[in-house]
């Protein structure tokens, strides 16, 4: 199993949403590489005939009616907002103002 | 009066409560006094009900009286933890509550809500002293990732108390709470149990509700108590056990009834007897400390000796268990921590820059080294290219462990006996500039947790004056079965020297004040 560059280990960092230093994306990469090594010994287990289990408890998911329950109030769920306008939470524009006309 | 509040079970203040022999407010203050004098060294607690807790006392030890004076009945009728004070680990909701999951990225996150565990322990009449420190979101076998301070362990001050539930796990070995409660993804509760010389309880994937606990990873996360006896851990299962419509994974099985009376003493002791215990080589491995293997092995004779048959068995795919781990759990976890946005709640850095900046800085440096480290290893194992090869394989081997387990029980096993950690509790520091070291900690517990098992670790001996935890590993919903084995061997040791030694550093830990 090849080693992750650096380059790899930055692109799985844009894609978790991380942003990291240079320092520690090289921290990241010896310690990936070193986890990777463990990982790899898995090939050697023959799996070819083995269902994969998601969980291994056998359960019947349970179905409930559709019916309208109390929930949070809305200052209850905006409580932890970093910032909040009215009922909403207030975010970054991601439209510049000529395209909301 | 003080230091014999401290040491009471939940059951005996349960009886004290109710005889009028002590109150809840004096068992309430005997501990906030304790946390306050020893916790500065202790580190165990990283939020306290202080104001709100003692007039809940008060309101218990009023409902105490009003039911003697009506008779034993009415104080038998009283709900079973009723007064009794406990601790949440910090990523179980309680509104009102500061609810960190041990990071900063949650720093001044306020509950909302309670989780159902919450709700479930308020009705069954325990009062939360507090929330304990724990490894950041769960991650990690030390409490050393917590972002906010260390949590020494009782028994040595220099040492760890295991993790993640360190704080939980801490707090009850050290005397300030008789109960509390600890979250189990790969052997957060069973670990740290055996490093501080209690009983942990992870019970099977699916009996106790989720609902309102910060998700780590969501196929394998559990919930269960700490105590200082089975018969405790018992009681606090019961109290949170149960389905929840909150939680479609939440088990519609009936919570069993004589959790709340699990005999005790020669019952217990001679229940072992005709049980069959199953011994798997595998738990036996290269780098399990000769000290921890001694004790365990001592324990397993002691089962022998009361009546119990014990067999040798293989676990063949054990080897495996770990990677196949830390495949599924950092993979869950990437997705479950895709929520820390600093958009809704948490911490946030949003403001310079656009958007997406202001992502990558809100979790760029919200997170810490071993949750970044964990998020990491997730996502790779899940994008494009790599998904068959990782988690696919992962989700393969795990059948393989689970069909390892059903092999004991259609034998007929009642349990399978073995060691809870490979080693005692270790230095601060030893494993942290080694994630593969670290995560190798957890080698004894985490095959239970990929197979959803119940799992406990009871105290069986110390090794260099540190506590060894023997875990018993049962087959799908047996956590009464698993606890009245602990029971019994609870009872078949009580005179043994290392029972009557308390955590060593305990005292040293009032010293500074």
């Amino acid at each position: 199993m090849s080693k992750l560059t650096r380059a790899e280990v930055e692109k799985v960092a844009a894609l978790a949403r991380l942003g990291l230093t240079s320092e520690e994306v090289e921290t990241l990469q010896g310690d990936l590489n070193l986890i990777l090594e463990q990982w790899a010994r898995l090939a050697e287990v023959d799996t070819s005939s083995v269902p994969a289990s998601a969980q291994t408890i056998v359960q019947v998911m349970p179905l409930r009616d559709d019916t309208p329950s109390p929930s949070l109030s809305v200052d209850a769920a905006l409580q932890n907002a970093p910032a909040r306008s009215g009922d909403f939470v207030r975010v970054q524009a991601i439209l510049s103002e000529e395209a909301d006309g | 009066m003080s230091a014999e509040l401290r040491r009471a079970t939940a059951a005996q203040l349960r009886a004290g409560f109710g005889s009028g022999a002590f109150t809840s407010l004096e068992v309430v203050d005997a501990l906030l006094g304790a946390i306050a004098q020893e916790d500065a060294a202790l580190g165990a607690w990283l939020h306290l009900r202080t104001g709100e807790v003692r007039g809940e006392a008060q309101r218990a030890d009023d409902a105490y009286a009003a039911a003697r004076a009506s008779g034993p009945d009415a104080v038998r009728a009283l709900a079973p933890l009723l007064g009794v004070p406990i601790a949440l680990k910090d990523l179980v909701n309680a509104v009102g509550t500061p609810t960190t999951a041990g990071s900063k990225i949650l720093e001044g996150y306020i509950s909302p809500y309670d989780a159902t565990i919450t709700t479930k322990l308020k009705a069954a009449g325990a009062l939360i002293l507090g929330k304990t420190n724990m490894d950041e979101f769960a991650m990690g076998s030390s409490t050393e990732f917590s972002a906010y301070r260390r949590t020494v362990n009782p028994w040595d001050r220099e040492r760890v108390p295991g993790g993640s539930s360190g704080g939980s796990a801490s707090a009850v070995a050290a005397l300030h709470a008789p109960l509390s409660i600890g979250s189990d993804t790969g052997g957060s509760i069973r670990q740290p149990a055996s490093l501080t010389g209690i009983t942990g309880l992870k019970p099977t994937y699916g009996r106790v509700s989720r609902y309102g606990i910060v998700a780590f990873a969501s196929s394998l996360d559990q919930i269960g108590p700490f105590a200082r006896s089975a018969q405790d851990a018992a009681l606090m299962l019961h109290a949170i056990a149960g389905s929840d419509p909150r939680d479609a994974t939440s088990s519609a099985l009936p919570v069993d009834p004589a959790l709340l009376t699990l005999p005790q003493g020669d019952k217990a002791a001679s229940a072992i007897k005709g049980k069959r215990f199953a011994l798997p080589k595998e738990y036996f491995v290269a780098g399990m400390e000769p000290g921890v293997e001694a004790a365990v092995r001592a324990a397993v004779a002691a089962l022998q000796s009361a009546g119990a048959v014990i067999d040798e068995v293989s676990l063949p795919t054990t080897e495996h268990a770990l990677a196949t781990y830390y495949i599924v759990a950092p993979a869950e976890a990437s997705a479950n921590l895709a929520r820390y946005d600093g958009i809704r709640y948490g911490a946030s850095k949003h403001g310079g820059g656009d958007l997406l900046d202001g992502y990558l800085a809100t979790r760029g440096r919200g997170f810490g080294p071993e949750v970044r480290r964990r998020i990491m290893l997730g996502t790779y194992a899940l994008s494009a290219g790599f998904y068959d090869a990782y988690y696919l394989k992962a989700q393969k081997v795990r059948t393989l462990i689970a069909r390892d387990f059903d092999r004991i029980w259609t034998a007929g096993y009642d349990a399978i006996v073995a060691p809870a950690s490979p080693s005692v509790a270790w230095k601060f520091g030893a494993k942290m500039s080694d994630p593969v070291a670290m995560y190798l900690a957890d080698a004894c517990t985490i095959p239970t947790n990929m197979a959803g098992l119940p799992g406990l670790s009871t105290p069986c001996g110390l090794s260099e004056g540190l506590p060894v935890g023997l875990q018993l590993i049962g087959a799908p919903w047996s956590e009464t079965g698993l606890l009245s084995i602990a029971a019994g061997y609870e009872a078949l040791t009580a005179d043994a020297p290392w029972r009557a030694q308390e955590p060593t550093d305990l005292a040293a830990l009032g010293g500074a004040a």
